[in-house]
């Protein structure tokens, strides 16, 4: 026969005190566990927002990113004719770009980041769907004019709308602010490809990537065959989606051990912490149990009932831990992209998935913090606990 | 000390519970002496940073390269003793992941002016006569397990069409700063120069420099950039340790997260020892109250709390540095590459220490002072 899960209710209840060593020990523990996690989670999910599936990232065979890539405009030209890319009202959807990073200072500590500057085609928004003009307009080709992420004009000092900037040897008017959805590119400066490389001392012929956008994401494997198989090209090309993500990796890698590390030790810390809770409960309700136990009570019941016990208070220091880290969820922060070297923003992301993972942890927490304890209960000899005061 | 006995025979009543407090507290130093490591190693390289030194990079960014002949009208600036050109080459060994800065050094004058960095000088004399010659830090080579005389292949596609350059190890070089850096690869100038386009030749990355002393700093720094203000590459000097400070802060808030997870981490435990100590009091009432009866001051029944708790701290926050001192070499050679080098210092260790200390006081003062206004006569009566 089961005990009423109601009697372990109560006795948390009226054992609140010692019931919260392990409750804030497993909060404590879950928030850290779902903070580093969701940082991780929010720093890839910028940069894979940046890739869409019908979009090719084509670069210099053996570049690992666009720092290192280089492609000459005659490479771009025999691009343009490749199958699979899709055509809009200007001719083929290819944006040739040049990628630099320049040192602006950011608004909150004043000093300098290093803010990546695109160089991009004039149907760029054909070819990235995802963004769009939200204040001001497009530059226009042929001007020195850019165009700044929401997350950049937010972070960096000086890139308001109308505003005047140096980059390079040019002065560039900022004309409008885009939003990217989110995305990496949230954090970039565009300008026309043509005049950045000059800008920079480099000659307007050389770019580093060629983004280009497919007639559907099943073209892209026309494309690749086709690019590889022509003998004039020496080239990679990626999706634009698995460009990104292999991007994020080794930030992501890095928050994820040490954030699994740190979480693994402190959730031992948190198991001693509910043993000691439940060890105190068992001493303290020696008669209770043995009455319980005299009742007809088996000893498999009483074993359950404080695995349920242990169960629930973990499953509260689960929830204080998922709500108390709850606020960070959106909070935009910044790292550096340690592929690219650019700094980028993004926000910590909480999931319902991650909140259940969360949640887990604890229960298992509980479990083990749970189980000694309970057979300890269940094997006090009936007789002797009675007899004590 | 006569009452120390007692004190034990307490402790011990419940050897489970001493176990479980004294562990959570031992984990709550580990991790905190842990975590303030991992913070210290990321700002190592500025606090290691020589003050006689400076670092010349392009005013537009760190990645656009400046005319090579820039060094010798630097080095005729009065205050400045040594000179060194250095270039990113930005190789893969084997894959992507093992990642490791590699720079394109002027042999020249490299140790004369990073005078901490030390190699043997057979090897050094090894590399200067060796076209494809490569130096390594003591740390890189443990974690590729390289040895003088390998041949190391490095893929590069950063100058010119891709291809694998080959590189002979001829020497390893040491810090002599403890916890400096050991990380590089170091390539020939000649070498590079001679494989990389026409279009490209002439151009540095950055220069470090010398100073006769570091009081010239400020004077010489102004008068390169003043130098080249207005030419069509503009310089930015500043000093070692600017320069890894700006660098270090674009990993981004990183220090601030640590130190967050790190507060985090100790309220938690000082929370749950300081719940585990005003139990174990609790329990304990009409003992402490059969004390007072029998004469004892109110101020020694604190005292006694006291010294429970700080016998329990002590002995959980000791055990707690000793783990960390095992495991962070541990950690440190297994997360290789991805950090810079984990050092636990004796400062990080003295602030355990005090931790720990701290911890025990508070959680036993407020069990203490309940213990001490105790009325002996409610709290016999209380069963």
């Amino acid at each position: 026969m089961a005990i009423p899960v109601v009697y372990n209710f109560r006795s948390v209840k009226a054992r609140w005190s010692s019931a919260i060593v392990a409750v804030v020990g497993i909060a404590g523990t879950v928030g850290v566990f779902v903070a580093m996690l969701s940082l991780a989670r929010g720093f890839r999910a910028t940069l894979v927002a940046s890739g869409s599936p019908d979009n090719a990232i084509i670069m210099r065979a053996g570049a690992t990113s666009e720092m290192t890539g280089g492609v000459t405009i005659d490479t771009v030209k025999i691009i343009q004719d490749e199958p699979g890319i899709a055509r809009g009202k200007d001719g083929p959807l290819v944006s040739p770009e040049v990628v630099l990073v320049a040192p602006i200072p950011l608004k909150s500590t004043g000093t300098d980041a290093n803010v990546e500057i695109r160089g991009v085609s004039k149907n760029v928004l054909e070819i990235r769907k995802n963004i769009k003009i939200v204040e001001g307009r497009m530059f226009t080709p042929g001007l020195a004019e850019i165009v700044v992420g929401k997350n950049a004009t937010a972070s960096y000092a000086g890139l308001t709308l109308g505003n005047t900037i140096s980059l390079g040897s040019v002065r560039w008017k900022i004309v409008g602010i885009f939003d990217a959805g989110g995305s990496a590119f949230d954090s970039d400066v565009w300008a026309d490809a043509h005049l950045l490389g000059p800008a920079y001392n480099r000659p307007d012929i050389f770019f580093q990537s060629v983004t280009v956008h497919l007639t559907s994401p099943s073209a892209f494997q026309q494309l690749k065959d086709a690019a590889t198989a022509d003998p004039r090209l020496n080239v990679d090309v990626t999706r634009e989606i698995d460009y990104y993500s292999k991007q994020s990796s080794r930030l992501t890698t890095l928050i994820t051990v040490l954030g699994g590390l740190v979480a693994a030790v402190m959730a031992i810390g948190a198991v001693f912490g509910a043993l000691n809770t439940m060890y105190s409960a068992v001493a303290e309700r020696g008669r209770e149990i043995a009455t319980m136990r005299a009742l007809g009570f088996g000893g498999p019941s009483v074993v359950f009932s404080f695995v349920i016990e242990a169960l629930l208070i973990a499953f509260v220091g689960g929830l204080v831990g998922c709500l108390a880290v709850l606020p960070l969820n959106g909070f935009t922060t910044g790292a550096m992209n340690l592929q690219t070297f650019s700094h980028v923003a993004f926000a910590f992301k909480i999931t319902p998935e991650l909140l259940a993972r969360g949640i887990a942890f604890a229960l298992v927490m509980g479990l083990v913090g749970g189980f000694l304890p309970a057979v300890r209960a269940a094997s006090m000899p009936v007789a002797t606990a009675l007899r004590e005061l | 000390m006569k009452y120390s006995r007692l004190i034990f025979a307490n402790l011990f009543r419940k050897k489970i519970r001493l176990v479980l407090t004294v562990g959570s507290f031992a984990i709550a130093l580990f991790l905190f002496t842990f975590l303030a490591v991992v913070r210290g190693a990321f700002s190592r390289n500025t606090e290691l940073a020589g003050a006689d030194r400076l670092v010349v990079i392009n005013r537009v960014g760190l990645i656009n390269t400046m005319p090579l002949a820039y060094g010798d009208r630097i080095r005729q600036i009065k205050g400045v003793k040594y000179v060194t050109h250095n270039n990113w080459f930005g190789g893969v060994y084997q894959d992507e992941k093992n990642f490791f800065p590699q720079f394109v050094i002027d042999p020249a004058n490299q140790l004369k002016v990073m005078t901490e960095l030390r190699v043997p000088d057979d090897q050094w004399k090894n590399f200067l006569a060796d076209r494809q010659g490569a130096v390594v830090g003591r740390n890189l080579a443990k974690r590729f397990k390289w040895k003088v005389g390998d041949r190391i292949p490095l893929q590069n596609a950063l100058y010119g069409s891709t291809k694998t350059w080959e590189f002979n190890l001829d020497g390893i070089y040491t810090n002599d700063k403890e916890g400096g850096d050991e990380s590089q690869f170091w390539l020939q100038w000649d070498y590079f120069y001679e494989n990389i386009p026409d279009v490209i030749k002439g151009q540095a990355g950055w220069w470090v420099l010398r100073l006769d002393s570091p009081d010239d700093a400020v004077r010489v720094g102004k008068a390169i950039d003043g130098g080249f203000a207005n030419s069509s590459y503009e310089t930015k000097t500043e000093t070692e340790s600017a320069f890894q400070a700006g660098f270090a802060k674009q990993l981004g808030n990183i220090q601030l997260l640590i130190t967050a997870i790190g507060t985090v981490v100790f309220f938690t435990l000082l929370l749950v020892t300081g719940n585990t100590m005003a139990i174990s009091i609790r329990e304990r009432t009409s003992e402490l109250a059969v004390l007072k009866a029998i004469g004892y001051s109110d101020r020694f029944v604190l005292f006694f709390v006291l010294a429970e708790s700080l016998v329990i701290a002590l002995i959980g926050g000791l055990l707690g540095l000793g783990l960390a001192m095992l495991a962070i070499p541990v950690v440190g050679a297994n997360l290789n590459g991805m950090l810079p080098p984990l050092l636990l210092s004796a400062a990080a260790l003295g602030l355990g220490v005090l931790l720990a200390v701290f911890v025990g006081v508070a959680s036993g003062l407020l069990p203490g002072i309940g213990a001490m206004q105790l009325r002996v006569v409610d709290a016999l009566r209380r069963v």
